[in-house]
């Protein structure tokens, strides 16, 4: 028998994000994503395959700031995964949600069943500034207008890391190494973002997800009720001036 | 219970084959202005393939608009097909038989124009919809996912466009037989070939009704599954909640009963205008629609209090804050009123005067109506679920059709227009052997000292 696949997942500590978007620049360096003008950002059609949330909590002048990084969740029951007509979205082996992109014909079903809002679809013609074309990575391929895109946990890195790992004729890609973690983990200033393979019971999500995951633990995900699996774990916000809930 | 209005079958030829053997001279007129709208609504679709998605409203998380919105309202309209030439034929409503033809072909192209407002101008990358909507690209093992319901979607319609072919097609064999008659040249060669040498021997006109009763009873479950599998594209979604209801399928079937029904109504009182053929299309037939219309109206009407209720009723608050945008906010509130007038507190109360329903003025006036109401019924379903969406309300949208969105709209109407003009230039638009069946029907002879009916109905 095989060894057991890898199941990528991601724990947030939405406790230390400072919303700085280090990670948003990150992926969009990282996954060829074209340049979010002013002129895109007011027609809302911005992509960002993971983007800060910012939302106001109480009234002036007592009030808070909260930030939420949300990326695909890459849902173990994926709502957007049914409903392609073409299977341009599909699970993969990984416990991956993935996108192919040369499927896609663009019917927006998928962006529209997916309650966490990160399908992203190209209005237009991606385009970069000539000073931009250079930097476009090789690992990726540059989507054109007319089809759906998403956060893929940066499956670049994973492969490369795989195919490193076996020209090295080592078992096993390492979880602390840092070239398998998407660009968004690496490039968290805070540490915010871990990322890391649920079935491998010593790396470090798991580690998290054991010690959080439980009644006193902070993990919890999101829309959670919806029963989509998510394989993202967030830890919430420690609040010091929060009443201690009688749990009961 | 209607008038007998008895006449000979040469005036019924003269009548009805007028449209075909002469061009009437609002025609070409006509037809300029609707192609014109076409080919407009053909440029704005160039100028999007050419230029992408970006150029409509549309926006994240508002992915689906206008086309959609359209999609759904002709589906709709093409409802009244299967209404009157399947379940009033099965039914023997009398009334039916001057206007089974123009309802199918309402169908027929109404049909079409579904097809052009959602596969062809709603994706992406329209150049390959065709192997989603025509999924045989077996050499390459690209394979379709059945679960899902843009699936189901190309089949319900390619069954229900199947389907409304074949009836125009039969019910057309006799009376292009008749034109065939009475052309010469060309134009003879042509009918010669499309009524498929028919004589008008027993044997065929046997086997010319048994493929209507049969086609009638097999498109009978495309009644309700077309608008349920369109119902479908949205009710299946948990990512958009208030759509996520169970009872969206007959909610959407009756809905698409009152808006095609109405239609019908229209293009009779508009067949009666432009072709004269009032002596066929009587104040009865309107009547008799009227009185249709009101059940299928307030029955719309219950269902969707139902679903309001169902709404409301779970307290959830994507639900409560869709609801809200709906009836509470400019221009939405507005627009909701808007359509709870057309679509029902405007035409109903008028439709139960007897005046009303045999007055062609009115039935069009208020028929209309309901149709302005039905689409933006679906506007107000779609728009405002899409951009009230979940918790995230960092995330919440708003959405203004571009002007390329409405011509490529336009087009779409413009397409069942021209449809319709076309047809009824080259087909009779009344069917003339369904009217002199009906003629038939009624004859009456006296035997003896009592008059009784010439034939009994099978």
């Amino acid at each position: 028998m095989s060894k057991e696949k890898e199941k990528w997942g991601m724990v947030i500590d939405v406790d230390k994000c400072i919303s700085c978007q280090a990670c948003v620049v990150a992926c969009q360096s990282e996954n060829n994503i074209p340049i979010n003008s002013e002129d895109i950002f007011n027609q809302r059609r911005a992509i960002e395959w993971i983007r800060v949330e910012r939302y106001w909590e109480g009234e002036f002048p007592d009030v808070k700031a909260r930030f939420i990084p949300i990326l695909c969740q890459h849902c173990g029951e994926a709502p957007c995964e049914p409903v392609c007509p073409v299977f341009a979205t599909y699970h993969n082996e990984e416990g991956m949600n993935v996108q192919v992109y040369n499927r896609c014909i663009g019917t927006r079903f998928c962006a529209n069943n997916c309650p966490y809002h990160v399908r992203y679809f190209n209005f237009w013609e991606p385009e970069w500034p000539d000073s931009l074309k250079n930097q476009l990575n090789p690992d990726v391929t540059v989507r054109s207008r007319g089809i759906m895109e998403k956060c893929t946990f940066c499956i670049q890195r994973i492969r490369r890391s795989k195919i490193e790992a076996s020209r090295d004729g080592r078992e096993e890609v390492q979880d602390e190494a840092r070239s398998i973690n998407p660009a968004c983990v690496n490039a968290c200033p805070t540490e915010t973002l871990y990322f890391g393979n649920f079935n491998d019971e010593n790396s470090k999500v798991s580690e998290l997800k054991k010690k959080e995951n439980g009644d006193h633990g902070r993990g919890y995900k999101l829309l959670d009720e919806l029963g989509t699996e998510p394989n993202v774990i967030y830890l919430k916000k420690v609040d010091p001036s929060a009443k201690e809930e009688a749990h009961a | 219970m209607q008038e007998h209005i008895q006449l000979d079958q040469k005036q019924i030829n003269d009548d009805l084959l007028s449209g075909v053997l002469r061009t009437p001279r609002w025609w070409l007129p006509a037809i300029t202005v609707a192609l014109l709208v076409f080919l407009t609504g053909m440029g704005a679709f160039g100028y999007m393939l050419n230029k992408g998605v970006g150029v409509t409203g549309l926006n994240r998380p508002v992915f689906w608009g206008f086309f959609m919105v359209n999609f759904v309202f002709w589906i709709g309209i093409s409802h009244a097909g299967i209404m009157i030439s399947a379940i009033l034929r099965l039914t023997q409503a009398e009334w039916r038989r001057p206007i089974t033809r123009a309802a199918e072909v309402l169908t027929v192209f109404s049909l079409m124009a579904a097809l052009m407002a959602a596969p062809l101008v709603h994706v992406g990358r329209p150049w390959r919809a065709g192997l989603w909507v025509f999924p045989y690209d077996f050499a390459r093992g690209v394979w379709i996912n059945i679960r899902s319901p843009f699936i189901w979607d190309p089949s319900a319609v390619m069954t229900y466009l199947t389907a409304s072919t074949l009836f125009v097609l039969i019910a057309l064999l006799p009376d292009l037989a008749v034109i065939r008659d009475r052309t010469t040249g060309r134009a003879r060669v042509l009918y010669s070939i499309l009524c498929l040498g028919w004589r008008g021997t027993p044997r065929q006109w046997k086997l010319q009704a048994v493929a209507g009763i049969l086609l009638s009873a097999l498109v009978l479950p495309v009644f309700v599954s077309v608008h349920s599998i369109v119902s479908w594209d949205f009710a299946v979604q948990i990512g958009t909640e208030s759509w996520h209801s169970t009872i969206f399928a007959p909610y959407f079937i009756i809905g698409a009963i009152h808006s095609g029904v109405s239609a019908v109504a229209t293009i009779m009182v508009l067949m009666v205008w432009l072709w004269n053929w009032d002596k066929y299309l009587r104040p009865d037939h309107l009547d008799a629609i009227g009185r249709l219309l009101i059940v299928v109206a307030t029955t719309w009407f219950f269902f969707f209090f139902v679903e309001w209720i169902f709404a409301l009723y779970t307290l959830e608050d994507p639900e409560i804050a869709m609801r809200e945008l709906q009836v509470l906010q400019w221009p939405w509130s507005g627009l909701f009123i808007l359509f709870l007038i057309t679509a029902f507190f405007f035409p109903v109360p008028l439709w139960l005067f007897k005046k009303v329903r045999r007055s062609f003025f009115w039935m069009f006036v208020t028929t209309i109506s309901v149709n302005v109401g039905m689409w933006l019924e679906r506007f107000l379903i779609i728009v405002p679920g899409t951009m009230r969406k979940q918790p995230f309300v960092f995330d919440w949208g708003s959405y203004h059709p571009s002007i390329m969105e409405i011509l490529m709209v336009a087009m779409t109407f413009a397409w069942v227009v021209i449809g319709l003009l076309l047809f009824a230039r080259i087909f009779p638009l009344i069917p003339l052997f369904d009217i002199k069946e009906g003629m038939v029907g009624r004859d009456e002879i006296k035997i003896g000292r009592r008059t009784v009916p010439a034939s009994i109905r099978e």
